[in-house]
């Protein structure tokens, strides 16, 4: 019987040379006549400990060592990791290690223990239930199960995605469509990346389930290009699942039909925004639309679809298999079930933390992430992606809610959170925002093509010192016009960044250099 | 990078009528040429138009919005580097100074190697990150950016043989 080696191929292991100590492993082994099976796996969020290399014991528990590099390899065999053995680099067994017991792990309890792409592991894991009770259900049950699950869109907005669905439903069509949006391009945000390269499966049962839902027969998953290792792990999933007969004609034997492809966006941010990400499906410049109609009555190719984050469908198997009761226990107020928090950044312990919504920034920051990495104070944390706020440390006891934190003028978004140390220079940050923003607007409506420029512009001119009252008084002006009157929430949100900076750095702004001038 | 073909007029014909039949094939189709060719050239514009029934000015559209498409072959070692929120909380920025300071390497496509901004990797607990011809590294600073600008092979600057 051979030990069983867990080694992860999540792009965060990769980009520390997980493949090199894969490799390392195999040989190290054969010269020494031990017989393993190396099992490459998704990451279960770890950032900091990666390459975390888990070798299972007698009764199934996993005992990790890491971060491991090829030249600690040898050592490890030395001491006897295999049957668990004392090493600098163990950390125990993995499961029982504070940050990850944790956590309420309901969307990615299958992420970093099983094989991505092997259907019979998922299986043996819990996959497919949700789909196989799913699959004897009438499509309105299923729908009234997510609806009551509470479960809200993961991608930013957090629409209740059981209304949502209940308007395709009830649109006639000859052909509806389920697109699942994983262009992940908010900095801080990876969540999506590591289900994908990790538990693929799941996010496939739950875009069926949709399509189930709907009454849709194809899906696609759009995954920005920015992520070739996701996309590849998508394809390759996508073929397995069409061979075990989860997708295709007879999805699990049953007389529904349904098929997903994958497709790779081209570098632009805009096609995160749902029109635009739907031009983009059909071919054309990701260009966004303005809504109404909206996507669920008329969106790819005119006909109804139902388009949702990777972590919206990803969360649905679990509200099927256990019972829109059990995820709507976790969380507060009407954010339920679970947040899969990205931690990144300036940050010592980063990585993925699954938790129901209400727990706070501090404690995700301080409690998971251990402080900053450079050990520096923190001033700024932006939370929900690069058009979301910038908060002081003074704020940082607000609860991960939808609503808590729109109510102190920040949002949600999709969960990342980017700490900064003392260092940061807040007015530069506020100028990136509206440079992001100019680079990557879709040009179709003025206040966002026209508005960030000039919005850079003045602020470069504020900071500099000159005619700083009036570029100041002209950036919240700017920032005014962006908010009302941008077409979709790339523009709209712009000032989120840039005014919070104002209000809490005001410091940073060229106060120093207006005070030398007069 | 050695699997790149020259520009030619049949093969791209042939990557055209293999993916034309999909739905919204615009992007996959121009994806396949620049995986073929390493960029697109101009005269696939009127392939794909024809291929779509679309005008040339909507090829033209769609190519020129994109990032990713290129429109000349750029043989060089690519390095997206992520300039987003998390890395420069990182010191990214530091390192593309140091790259234009000690390699004469800029975004703008000066220097020995492909040094372009990507904004996030999805790397943001262990920045700054890239992808070096697709390979991810994370954990970046001077040394190593100097070892892969200067050709090292990722695997030896992952495993931290880059001196």
């Amino acid at each position: 019987m051979s030990i069983r080696v867990f080694i992860p191929r999540d792009a965060s292991a990769l980009a520390m040379g997980a493949d090199a100590v894969a490799g390392q492993i195999k040989t190290e082994a054969e010269a020494r006549g031990l017989a393993i099976e190396i099992i490459r796996t998704g990451s279960r969020g770890m950032a900091w400990l990666e390459p975390l290399v888990e070798v299972e014991g007698a009764n199934g528990t996993r005992f990790g060592y890491g971060p491991v590099a090829p030249r600690d390899v040898k050592g490890l065999f030395d001491a006897f990791f295999l049957a668990g053995g004392v090493h600098a680099l163990g950390v125990g067994p993995v499961e029982e290690l504070p940050w990850f017991r944790a956590q309420q792990r309901l969307t990615f309890g299958r992420c970093g223990r099983i094989d991505p792409f092997s259907i019979h592991e998922y299986r043996a894991a819990g996959g497919l239930r949700g789909l196989d009770a799913a699959l004897a259900m009438r499509p309105e049950a299923i729908v009234e199960a997510v609806t009551q699950s509470g479960l809200r869109g993961r991608g930013g907005a957090g629409f209740p995605a059981g209304i949502k669905w209940k308007t395709v439903l009830g649109a006639a069509a000859s052909q509806k469509y389920i697109v699942c949006n994983a262009d992940e391009g908010d900095s801080g945000t990876f969540a999506d990346r590591m289900l994908m390269e990790g538990d693929p499966f799941t996010l496939i049962e739950g875009m069926t389930i949709a399509g189930l839902a709907v009454g849709a027969t194809k899906g696609y998953v759009y995954i920005r290009s920015e992520y070739p290792h996701a996309f590849a792990a998508m394809e390759r999933a996508i073929e397995v699942a069409r061979s075990a007969g989860v997708l295709g004609p007879c999805v699990l034997g049953s007389p529904h039909a349904f098929d997903i492809e994958a497709r790779l966006g081209a570098g632009a941010y805009i096609c995160g925004e749902e029109t635009a990400l739907l031009e983009s499906l059909e071919g054309k410049r990701g260009v966004v639309r303005a809504k109404p109609p909206l996507p669920a009555l008329q969106g790819l190719f005119g006909k109804p679809t139902v388009v949702n984050n990777v972590l919206t469908f990803a969360a649905v198997p679990f509200i099927l298999s256990e019972g829109a009761k059990a995820y709507a226990d976790y969380g507060m107020g009407r954010s339920r079930g679970t947040l899969p928090v990205q931690l990144g950044g300036n940050v010592k312990r980063g990585g993925l933390i699954e938790l129901a919504f209400g727990v706070t920034l501090r404690q995700i920051i301080a409690e998971f992430g251990g402080g900053t990495r450079s050990g520096r104070p923190i001033r700024a944390v932006q939370v929900g992606g690069p058009l979301g706020a910038y908060l002081p440390s003074h704020q940082l006891d607000v609860a991960l809610d939808y609503e808590a934190l729109a109510a102190i003028g920040a949002m949600l978004g999709h969960g990342g959170i980017v700490v900064f140390d003392d260092s940061v220079d807040m007015a530069k940050q506020a100028k990136f925002a509206f440079e992001f923003c100019a680079a990557e607007s879709c040009g179709k409506c003025t206040p966002c093509r026209i508005g960030a420029v000039r919005g850079a512009e003045a602020l470069e001119s504020a900071i500099k010192g000159e005619k700083r009252a009036e570029n100041l008084a002209l950036v919240a002006d700017l920032c005014t016009l962006m908010r009302d009157a941008s077409l979709c929430a790339h523009g709209g949100l712009t000032p989120n960044p840039v005014e919070s900076a104002l209000r809490h750095f005001p410091e940073d702004f060229g106060a120093r250099a207006a005070l030398a001038a007069e | 990078m050695s699997d790149i073909a020259p520009w030619n007029h049949t093969v791209a014909q042939a990557v055209i009528d293999a993916l034309k039949d999909r739905e919204g094939a615009a992007l996959p189709i121009l994806h396949a040429l620049q995986e073929c060719f390493g960029y697109i050239d101009e005269a696939a514009v009127p392939l794909v138009a024809e291929a779509l029934n679309l005008s040339r000015a909507e090829v033209h559209g769609v190519l020129s919005f994109y990032h990713d498409f290129r429109r000349t072959p750029d043989p060089r070692r690519r390095i997206q580097l992520c300039r987003a929120e998390a890395c420069q909380s990182l010191g990214c920025e530091t390192l593309v100074q140091h790259a234009a300071v000690h390699h004469g390497v800029t975004p703008q496509g000066r220097g020995s190697v492909r040094l372009e901004t990507v904004y996030c990797l999805g790397l943001c607990a262990q920045g700054p990150a890239a992808l070096v011809d697709g390979a991810p590294v994370a954990r970046l600073d001077a040394g190593r950016l100097s070892a892969l600008i200067n050709g090292a092979p990722v695997e030896a600057v992952l495993a931290g043989e880059e001196a």
